[in-house]
């Protein structure tokens, strides 16, 4: 009985462990040579309603001229982040919107299409499509590149249509790159690695400051992606622990009943 | 080796049997009470049913004496009623014709329990809803109307079953409904900016 | 039918009048009470009704969501992001459904797996076993069409990529497709016809064949993890030595079963939902597009093995069949074990060995499925894809020839 259980335990815990060590390389599989770009995080905390309250405001302030948040009404931001309606309306909301509505951007899909030949995607799940980790890496790797139409590309998603809306901020920075030979299938490849950044045109913020910036409104966008989050959290813990109580009844009940069995 | 596998020669304490028993039992059923929360939760109207049922701001500026508009409010209709002010000043006189003058047995919230049914004398709302059964009452607003008689002090009719309500929304005597017109939760932001679903504040009248 | 009992006789008031009306007590008596199961079940067999109870969560949650989801190509992502967000508990109703599929795979393999350990698919459980390979083939079927209802991209390209499969059918193939999908490309009518499929029709299958599971394995009895039946020994009332009345003792214990798997549950539903992105993944989160594939196409965990088989071959033609004959080959199991014996527990090694290569490759390839199919991921799948065939192909030969121990007269409880 006991080697049974032990061995079942056993195989149970490596299953487990192998289904959690699945998750990462599913995502590190993902792209080319690893940068050290790549393992930048904004470390962030929904809990942190400040940080929330200051990510609201950077996105409504620099992001929703062109970004939507359909998902998302004023009111319930309003709500889970304790801003009282008058700031709320005052800071918060696009003229014209009324506190139930949902975020949507001035910025027509036609017309951004005709601009910047992509329209700009809602963000309201964007955190949990691609991770806060590449949503903030985004942010950061934007670099100064005069032949594209807008002045710059990104390490995140080469080829982005986004221009840097937060230039002002963190100014643009310079990438430097190695040039480095590969083969490839037999022939011989060039591959561009990018190997730093360099401080380029300045901008308002410090670099510091221009992180604590990303950081909250990476935060404020994950709190967007799933609001109900902290709920979910504090319920959990309640729950468990109710069943530990329920599941020690039942085994003890178990174990009286089965007092009869030889 | 034995022929059956239940039975020791233990004796079964039954007391301790039963109140595990009741025990697991009790904290199961508790536990499945928690769990139907959520399922019987997700029926009250969600947070869209409820930004639509939104208080609802109507612009009375544009509205003539006499004149009525019909707006929706939770999904229900809303009669806004400018009343000249003849009308106001005939709804004393019909009184001894209806069912509950003083609506003490209607349903309309405090500050429109008056002779006027409103908060200001020249504004009537009310749902569009005729109290007997249900249908929108039609609006006959001229005295001695041709369609209704002579003596007709003007006010709603209903097509269904023929109730008739006074310009308070009263109900007459000899109508299938019993109760009169029901008033919405309503306020005025301005004198121009009438509010459905916030309520006035306690002094009431605007 | 009891004739010589009186199941109402002697009972006061509203029992005695059901009993009249309707044969309870009698059904308590004779299929609960009465039907005496061996007393040695290990933890290998908690799943069963483990997977009764996930069937029963996801009918429960899956009716609450269809209340609030619409089945419609425009408005289907959408609604489900209502649901997580302005229906009240509405988040916890989803996560219950998408976590339950998950689970439910979970249970019944486990459950799968112990038949395989104990040999519960031999004679005379040969139906019992082809019954469970049905419900198997249910279950794949009703969690498929069940993923494409978010109409998330990985709901479109996966639904894509799956019905294209029966494109491989010689001659017919291409017409089954277009006929699967209701249109040119996989489009509203697709995801209207897997709403009503999986809402109603595989539902109602998936009741049935429980039903039909249930009164096999009350025919035959339950086997055991010594392999042995027990209803080769009776005592002196007709039940069985190593027998015990299923109720009270496994009702209990099937209680403590559904305790620990609650918190299990509960533990993923309120702190891990996602898993990592393998119960709810990424791309899922965002709508269907149908000029953008996701980088890595990979069906949910689950399907993941047999995915890996399919792309192990370089023609699409030959994974497609190779992939139907790996479940296909599963229904031949009881015919295809020669052991004397039915337990793994007194086979000889090899059947030992063949069975751990058989999980291990089952978990490689799952593993395999969710990698990018090329260089060594795709080499590796090829050598599993062998080693998971060579379970079946071989044990006609390897259960024959091996060295077995004798199985025991009586029920014993270690292992």
């Amino acid at each position: 009985m006991v080697k049974s259980l032990h061995r079942s335990f056993v195989a149970a815990a490596l299953i487990a462990a192998l289904a959690v060590g699945i998750a990462a390389p599913v995502r590190a599989a993902e792209s080319g040579p690893h940068a050290a770009w790549m393992d930048w995080q904004p470390g962030n905390d929904i809990g942190n309603v400040a940080s929330l309250q200051r990510g609201a405001a950077h996105f409504m302030g620099y992001c929703a001229g062109c970004h939507s948040l359909k998902y998302v009404r004023y009111s319930r931001v309003a709500e889970d982040l304790n801003i009282p309606e008058a700031q709320m309306e005052k800071l918060l909301m696009l003229p014209g919107a009324k506190k139930g509505d949902y975020i949507t951007t001035p910025l027509s899909a036609a017309d951004a299409e005709a601009w910047f030949g992509k329209a700009p995607p809602d963000l309201s799940l964007i955190t949990r499509a691609k991770g806060s980790d590449y949503v903030y890496q985004f942010m950061k790797t934007f670099y100064a590149a005069p032949s594209r139409p807008t002045g710059v590309d990104n390490l995140a998603l080469p080829g982005t249509a986004m221009p840097h809306v937060l230039s002002a901020l963190q100014g643009v920075q310079e990438a430097k790159f190695k040039v480095v030979e590969k083969t490839v299938d037999g022939a011989k490849v060039t591959e561009k690695v990018w190997e730093s950044f360099e401080a380029g045109e300045p901008g308002q913020l410090s670099a510091d400051e221009y992180d604590a910036f990303l950081r909250d409104t990476v935060n404020f966008l994950e709190y967007a992606g799933e609001p109900y989050k902290a709920k979910r959290l504090s319920l959990g813990v309640w729950v468990i622990l109710f069943l530990l109580v329920f599941t020690l009844f039942a085994y003890l009940l178990k174990q009286e009943y089965w007092k009869d069995v030889k | 080796m034995s022929d059956e596998s239940v039975g020791g020669s233990d004796a079964v304490d039954t007391s301790r049997r039963k109140f595990l028993t009741v025990a697991t039992a009790a904290t199961g059923a508790v536990g499945v009470g928690f769990t139907l929360v959520p399922f019987i939760s997700s029926w009250k109207p969600s947070e869209r049913a409820r930004a639509l049922g939104a208080p609802l701001e109507i612009d009375i500026s544009k509205l003539e004496p006499g004149q009525m508009i019909t707006q929706s409010w939770r999904k229900q209709p809303i009669y806004v009623v400018r009343r000249t002010p003849e009308a106001v000043a005939a709804l004393a006189k019909v009184e001894p014709s209806l069912k509950d003058p003083k609506s003490e047995t209607s349903e309309q919230p405090k500050y429109a329990q008056n002779q006027m049914r409103s908060i200001k004398p020249e504004v009537l709302v009310l749902y569009a809803a005729c109290t007997h059964l249900g249908c929108l009452p039609k609006q006959y607003f001229t005295q001695a109307d041709p369609a209704m008689g002579a003596d007709w002090p003007g006010g709603f009719f209903c097509p269904c079953h023929g109730s008739r309500f006074d310009l308070a929304g009263r109900v007459f005597n000899g109508s299938p409904a019993s109760a009169n017109l029901r008033v919405p939760p309503h306020s005025f932001e301005s004198d121009s900016m009438l509010v459905i679903g916030v309520d006035a504040a306690a002094q009431g009248a605007g | 039918m009891a004739a010589a009992t009186d199941f109402a006789a002697g009972k006061a008031g509203f029992r005695g009048w059901l009993n009249k009306r309707l044969p309870v007590d009698e059904f308590m008596e004779s299929q609960l009470i009465g039907y005496f199961a061996p007393k040695n079940f290990n933890l290998w067999y908690f799943f069963g009704s483990l997977a009764l109870l996930v069937f029963v969560i996801q009918i429960l949650s899956g009716i609450f969501l269809t209340m609030h989801y619409k089945p419609s190509e425009l408005l289907a992502f959408d609604s489900v992001e209502y649901i997580m967000r302005e229906v009240e508990g509405g988040w916890i109703i989803r996560y219950m459904h998408s976590t339950g599929a998950s689970f439910f795979f979970i249970v019944v393999y486990l459950h799968m797996f112990r038949a395989m350990l104990y040999g519960s698919y031999r004679a005379p459980r040969e139906l019992l076993w082809i019954l469970g390979m049905l419900l198997y083939l249910a279950l794949m079927a009703e969690a498929f069409m069940g993923y494409v209802l978010p109409w998330g991209n990985m709901s479109y390209w996966g639904a894509q990529v799956i019905v294209n499969l029966f494109g491989t059918i010689p001659v017919i193939g291409p017409g089954i497709v277009e006929w699967i999908r209701g249109d040119y490309g996989i489009a509203d009518s697709t995801l209207n016809r897997f709403f009503a499929l999986h809402v109603i029709a595989v539902p109602f299958a998936i009741a049935f064949l429980i039903l039909m599971h249930l009164v096999a394995l009350r025919q035959t009895g339950s086997n055991n993890p010594d392999g042995i039946e027990i209803k080769a020994r009776l005592n002196a009332d007709g039940k069985p030595v190593d027998g015990i009345p299923f109720h009270p003792y496994y009702t209990v214990k099937d209680v403590v079963g559904v305790g620990v798997f609650l918190i299990f549950f509960c533990g993923v539903i309120f702190f891990v939902p996602t898993l990592g992105g393998l119960f709810l993944e990424k791309p899922n989160f965002e709508p269907a597009n149908y000029l953008s594939t996701p980088q890595h196409i990979a069906p949910v965990w689950y399907f993941t093995a047999f995915y890996a088989m399919l792309r192990a071959v370089p023609d699409q033609q030959m994974g497609a069949l190779l992939m139907l004959l790996a479940i296909v080959v599963l229904f031949f199991l009881p015919w295809l074990d020669r052991s004397p014996v039915k337990s793994i527990r007194y086979k000889g090694w090899l059947s030992k060995f063949f069975l751990g290569a058989f999980v291990v490759s089952f978990i490689a390839l799952s593993y395999l499925g969710l990698m990018p199919a090329d260089g060594l991921y795709v080499i590796l799948a090829r050598i599993f894809t062998t080693v998971y065939f060579a379970f079946f192909i071989l044990m006609p030969w390897y259960t024959s020839i091996e060295k077995t121990k004798p199985a025991p007269e009586r029920v014993t409880y270690h292992g």
